[in-house]
């Protein structure tokens, strides 16, 4: 069996992130686990560009993001090993993992970092009623086809789901030559970044058809053609005005999914809101020594974002390492009025060396509102926003002053007001 | 005068700008968080472009299609006559992240290059 100090299992952004950041801490023994042929996670498929602006100052496609990272994986010389895939993990941190090359084999590690990623949503998961025919692809696996592959699923596509990828794959499609009849939205509004909007679906007289859904799915062999309706209020749809629209591929880009079923084998503990690990200041989870950012932890938007958390989290395991971090009295962070999450769940005071950035989405769309932070019912910030929407990620700043101001403060919470 | 809703694509803040144009010109821009949310507008307003990216088919390589993207943005009425080019393109690998795959695509005085590494495949 072999020992590690540090096992990442990903090799994604959010697992290199991680890697860098432990390795720049003076840890030395890290190795990285990632079941594709090569590093760089869902980026080496997302072609278009939008990466980077954060980090790097200048607009990067996916794969120049994700070969960054690897250049600096391989000059610190840092291990890693593709085509691998971790089978099982426990609470002691050992765990079982496969590859070709090896078999199947078994590492000690004293500290983890999860990093795994998400997964799209499947046809399974929505219920829609219809033939089980072929030419219905998530848009994270059509993006995989066309982008890694060259080859094109379909000519005549209908959307359903208005996600990033959705939006990504129907510019992607259109200039590939297919035909994009309608990305369709259950709800009110969309759930992608609104540049895309402008720069996918309106460049492209592409329309976004808000409030309405899937009712059917018709096609023997192949898919012929969905029935689409509009929804009331209830989301249910009013099938007196179901209307044809003959297709031969159906596009799920219906929401991601964390990967957490390794996590769920070392007894992490998971949130109901986020579906990823409850985590602390340093993204540790409720099992010591056990780590998870990135898309494994909470659907980011940006991969920027990914990237930071992955320093946090690489930061503190290599604090873990050395013995220097401490978990003593915790404030909960509490997602309140008009947020459906925030991450992380814990705050250990005594672990912030200077500020500390929590991350939240609201739950509906705010216009001209403000949010604002309680240090249990003191209000400590208060910031006007002239828009709030799910789809894209928040945060806010809680700096160390504010901490020792309310040192015996038990939960801060975060919400939208009117005023 | 007349005011144009635009939506800033220069980041993913995506700022909702109000643009007031006369006589055909762009006089004022609101709403924006940064510099360059007065350029997209203007540029937006007068000759609105966009980075194409793709992927061009690469000769004996792994993967078999080499991700690719033009090196600045180029007129927005161009991008369908660019991916017609590049889809007569095929490359052979090696290919490397900032290989020029064709110059001066479409007449737009812009070089597309190439955002990924290919290995060529063993021919043994
Ligand atoms: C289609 C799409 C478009 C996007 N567009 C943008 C954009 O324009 N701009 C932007 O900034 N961000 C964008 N994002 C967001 C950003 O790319 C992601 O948030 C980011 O890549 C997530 O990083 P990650 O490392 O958490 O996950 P991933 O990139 O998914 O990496 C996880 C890795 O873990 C591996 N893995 C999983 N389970 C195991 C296991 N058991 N054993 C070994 N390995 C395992 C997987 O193979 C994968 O390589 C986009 C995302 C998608 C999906
Ligand atoms: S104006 Fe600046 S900050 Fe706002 S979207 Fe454009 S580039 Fe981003």
């Amino acid at each position: 069996m072999q020992e590690f100090d540090l096992v990442i299992i990903g090799g994604g952004p959010a697992g290199l992130g991680a890697a860098v950041a432990a390795s720049e801490q003076g840890i030395k023994n890290i190795l990285i686990l990632e079941r594709e042929n090569k590093l760089g996670g869902i980026l080496n498929q997302c072609i278009h560009n939008g990466f980077g602006l954060q980090l790097f100052k200048e607009e990067l496609t996916g794969p120049e993001y994700a070969q960054r990272f690897i250049k600096m994986i391989e000059s610190k010389e840092i291990r890693y090993k593709t085509n691998t895939m971790v089978i099982d993990l426990n609470r002691d941190k050992l765990l079982t993992a496969v590859s070709k090359a090896d078999g199947i084999f078994t590492i000690q590690a004293k500290a983890i970092i999860l990093a795994m990623g998400c997964r799209e949503r499947p046809r399974g998961a929505l219920n829609i009623p219809g033939t089980r025919c072929s030419g219905i692809f998530t848009a994270g696996t059509a993006q995989k086809f066309v982008n890694i592959k060259g080859m094109m699923p379909g000519k005549n596509i209908v959307i359903l789901g208005s996600g990033d990828i959705g939006l990504i794959m129907a510019r992607r499609m259109t200039l590939e030559g297919a035909h994009v009849n309608a990305v369709v939205e259950l709800m009110p509004y969309s759930a992608g970044l609104t540049r895309n909007i402008v720069q996918c679906l309106d460049d492209y007289d592409i329309p976004l058809m808000l409030s309405h859904t899937v009712t059917n799915i018709v096609g023997k062999d192949r898919l012929e053609g969905v029935f689409i309706a509009p929804v009331d209020e209830n989301r249910k749809p009013i099938l007196e005005m179901e209307k044809f629209i003959p297709c031969d591929t159906l596009l799920l880009s219906v929401g991601l999914l964390p990967e957490n079923e390794l996590s769920k084998k070392a007894s992490v503990k998971l949130s109901p809101l986020t579906s990823g690990a409850e985590v602390d200041e340093g993204r540790e989870t409720n099992i010591d020594g056990i780590f998870a950012c990135g898309n494994v932890l909470h659907v980011h938007d940006l991969v920027d974002h990914v990237t930071e958390e992955s320093y946090i989290a690489g930061k503190a395991a290599a604090k873990f390492l050395k013995g220097l971090r401490k978990r003593s009295y915790v404030i909960d962070v509490i997602a309140s009025e008009g947020i459906r999450y925030a991450v992380p769940k814990y705050i250990n005071p005594v672990n912030i060396e200077k500020d500390l950035e929590l991350s939240f989405r609201v739950k509906d769309i705010c216009k001209d509102h403000y949010v604002s932070v309680y240090f249990d019912n003191a209000r400590v910030t208060h910031h006007k926003k002239k828009i709030l929407t799910p789809g894209e990620m928040q945060t806010v700043k809680i700096t160390s002053e504010m901490l020792s101001t309310h040192s015996h403060c038990r939960a801060i919470s975060i919400r939208v007001e009117k005023e | 005068m007349e005011q144009k809703a635009l939506v800033c694509i220069g980041c993913p803040l995506g700022c909702r700008l109000e643009v007031t144009i006369e006589n055909s010109e762009v006089l004022h821009v609101t709403g924006q968080s940064c510099k360059k949310g007065w350029a997209y507008a203007f540029k937006e307003y007068t000759n609105p472009t966009r980075i194409l990216t793709t992927t061009v088919v690469v000769e004996n390589g792994y993967p078999e299609v080499a991700s690719v993207k033009t090196e600045k943005d180029i007129p927005k009425n161009k991008l369908f006559e660019c991916i017609k080019e590049l889809k007569e393109v095929s490359l052979t690998a090696p290919v490397h992240i900032n290989d020029i795959v064709i110059t001066n695509v479409a007449n737009t005085g812009v070089n597309v290059i190439a955002t990924t590494n290919c290995e060529a495949l063993d021919t043994k």
